[in-house]
């Protein structure tokens, strides 16, 4: 029973995982520029860069030549690999890649990755966000190269990664870009944005789990003053509370963020319908921020969008 | 079982008054604690204020009035039901199998029952729009499943029936069943977040048509388990004696068996899976007070209830403004009297 609790509580871990994990409270909050000579080394012999060696936490991988038949095993990896122009290269993204539409779905899962069936693609580099034992072993035994990016911490995190899928996929130029771009977007619309000390709750699942100001979301939020309600609930900075309906109510945030919509059915009407929630501010005002789902729990390209809607859900509550 | 012991097989009334003072002081220690302050004579004075002819200004604002009667009552109040419910069940599976091991648990009603809920969360758009919820109706038919294959598999056993087998079949049934629901969220995985927060146990954001949905199946079950009690009794003397005595065994375990999985069911389907209430609250009770139905069952109604509610205000308040899940709170403090259970089996089941 208790092992079937933990597991269970392991299992929900690892989805909101997925949404990115809690690192240290203090890199969380600041965005550092891009740090690509920090992890990266580049090898330019040969043809359009190629061979590139990675460092990477599990030792240095070697890509011998461009990729073309890359798998992404991270729906947030498929959509930097499609946003720096290598989605002619990859030929299989796993069952959660839902972003582009153009990215080739397959039966592969992120969750417990087979290998035969990754060996079946005669893949030429693998990138995935999870090893959940002996995967990447079992790939560089083989012969495949393995990038493991986990969820980012930090936007910096989120940067770092999408350069190194530019080096590893010959596309370090536009992913360069890309950084640029995203960084530059992003202090745009928080220089523009206007918060005076007003509170938030961003919900995870209609069970009240939520998320604090150390995770990738949260920093977000962070950059733009808002202050995070969930913050109290979480002792052991861990990132991922289950609040007590008692304190949502209790600390009436301002804002309120659902990124359960899509998985969960929850909306504003659902929210505004939970017993009590009529008397939070946020329901009353209506300054309650359906988000998608999937771009609030990706550290992706996307994150540009995900900021401008907390920005416009700024600008919209009283 | 021979009860070779001499206690008392009546229930004395300074017990049962005994136990609904614990009730109570449960309760009203759960109506004052939370993560939201209240003050203690606010809340008093909120109480006083709903009886007719009576008007106090309680102090309280809107939201703090909110949090009261729509947040913590409700639970508190469907923590009671839910905790009598899943004891009593379990007395009357202990009784009706003459197993005291028997549990929502170990027979494969919670597995069967998360294998329902599994299917009613995964599949609900695929189903046929029934004009009410599902899930509470999956969750009771998966509870049966399990129970009826646990219960096949293990009186299919010819030599060496022990208590031991059918909690065997048990394991088994519910090993299966949980299988099957894995694969199921595999295929389906947007709806894991939600499945795992119904098994955690969801207490934490209950209100009052959570109550309105258990209440009547949980009144029935408790009343037909209740009013079984001295049949089980009679049972407990062995199936051929009891049938020299006027009672039809397999008749009278068929009602409390259905009885028990639709008060089982019906807490399920409210609260998620919360495990070692059935087992824990009946053997307390058996080795404080003796082994007898009569005795055992009332008093498992009530201790049920003030157990979860106190499980549940722990659950709540220790990590507050966090919540632990409820599920992981009486498993804690279920699995080392589990172990307890098992050491002393001997005495208590044969």
């Amino acid at each position: 029973m208790t092992r079937s609790i933990r597991a269970l509580v392991a299992v929900i871990v690892m989805v909101a995982a997925s949404c990115g994990p809690a690192r240290s409270a203090d890199d969380a909050t600041t965005i550092a520029p891009p740090t690509t000579a920090e992890t990266t080394t580049i090898a330019p012999i040969g043809n359009d860069g190629f061979p590139v060696t990675i460092d990477a936490p599990h030792g240095p991988v070697t890509i011998e030549a461009r990729p073309e038949r890359i798998i992404s095993l991270s729906p947030t990896s498929t959509e930097v690999l499609f946003a720096v122009g290598a989605g002619d290269q990859v030929v299989a993204v796993d069952d959660q890649s839902n972003y582009p539409a153009s990215a080739p779905v397959s039966d592969l899962t992120g969750f417990e990755p087979n290998l035969e069936a990754i060996a079946a693609y005669e893949a030429d580099l693998v990138v995935l966000m999870y090893d959940p034992g002996d995967v990447i072993a079992g790939l560089s035994a083989i012969g495949i190269p393995v990038i493991e990016h986990p969820a980012a911490a930090t936007l910096a995190d989120a940067y770092r990664q999408i350069e190194e899928i530019g080096v590893a996929t010959g596309h370090q130029e536009e992913a360069g870009e890309l950084v640029v771009a995203m960084r530059d977007a992003i202090e745009d619309v928080v220089a523009g944005a206007d918060v005076a000390g007003t509170t938030y709750y961003h919900e995870i699942s209609p069970e009240l789990y939520s998320l604090t100001s150390v995770t990738f979301a949260g920093a977000l939020y962070d950059m733009f003053g808002l202050e995070n309600i969930a913050d109290a609930a979480d002792a052991d900075g861990w990132g991922y509370p289950q609040l007590s309906a008692e304190h949502i109510l209790a600390e009436d945030p301002g804002i309120i963020f659902l990124a359960d919509v899509r998985c969960c059915g929850q909306d504003a009407a659902a929210v505004s319908s939970r017993p009590g929630w009529d008397t939070l501010q946020a329901v009353q005002s209506g300054a309650i921020a359906e988000l998608d789902d999937d771009i609030a729990s990706r550290w992706g390209p996307r994150v540009v969008d995900f900021v401008e809607t907390i920005a416009a859900a700024v600008a919209g509550s009283p | 079982m021979t009860g070779g012991e001499i206690r008392p097989s009546r229930l004395r009334w300074w017990w049962l008054a005994g136990a609904l003072a614990v009730l109570v002081a449960a309760g009203l220690a759960s109506i004052l604690l939370g993560a939201a302050d209240l003050d203690a004579r606010s809340v008093g004075a909120a109480f006083l204020d709903r009886l007719p002819f009576v008007s106090v200004d309680s102090g309280l604002d809107e939201r703090q009035a909110a949090i009261l009667w729509q947040l913590r009552l409700p639970r508190v109040v469907l923590g009671g039901i839910v905790g009598a419910a899943l004891a009593v069940s379990g007395g009357a599976y202990q009784g009706s199998f003459r197993n005291p091991l028997a549990d929502p648990y170990l027979l494969g009603v919670a597995a069967g029952a998360g294998l329902g809920a599994t299917v009613a969360i995964g599949y609900e758009s695929a189903l046929p729009a029934m004009g009410f919820e599902l899930l509470p109706l999956f969750a009771f038919v998966g509870g049966v499943v399990g129970v009826v294959a646990t219960y096949v598999l293990g009186s299919s056993v010819r030599a060496g029936r022990t208590p031991v087998t059918l909690i065997l079949a048990g394991v088994a049934v519910a090993a299966f069943l949980t299988a099957v629901q894995t694969y199921l969220l595999q295929r389906n995985a947007e709806t894991l977040r939600e499945v795992y927060g119904w098994i955690l146990g969801r207490l934490s954001t209950v209100g009052w048509s959570d109550v309105r949905l258990s209440l009547p199946y949980v009144l029935i079950s408790s009343i037909v388990i209740l009013a079984g009690a001295r049949l089980l009794d009679v049972l407990s003397v062995g199936d051929d004696e009891a049938a020299t005595l006027g009672v039809r065994p397999p008749r009278v375990r068929l009602v409390l068996v259905v009885a028990a999985t639709l008060g089982t069911a019906a807490a399920v389907a409210v609260a998620g899976l919360i495990g070692f209430v059935g087992i824990i609250v009946p053997h307390t009770i058996r080795i404080v007070f003796g082994p007898s139905y009569r005795i055992v069952l009332p008093l498992s109604l009530i201790f049920g209830a003030a157990f979860l509610i106190v499980a549940d205000l722990l659950a709540r308040t220790i990590a507050a403004p966090a919540e632990i899940p409820i599920g992981v709170v009486t498993a804690f403090f279920g699995a080392p009297f589990f172990a307890v259970v098992l050491r002393s089996s001997r005495g208590l089941g044969s």
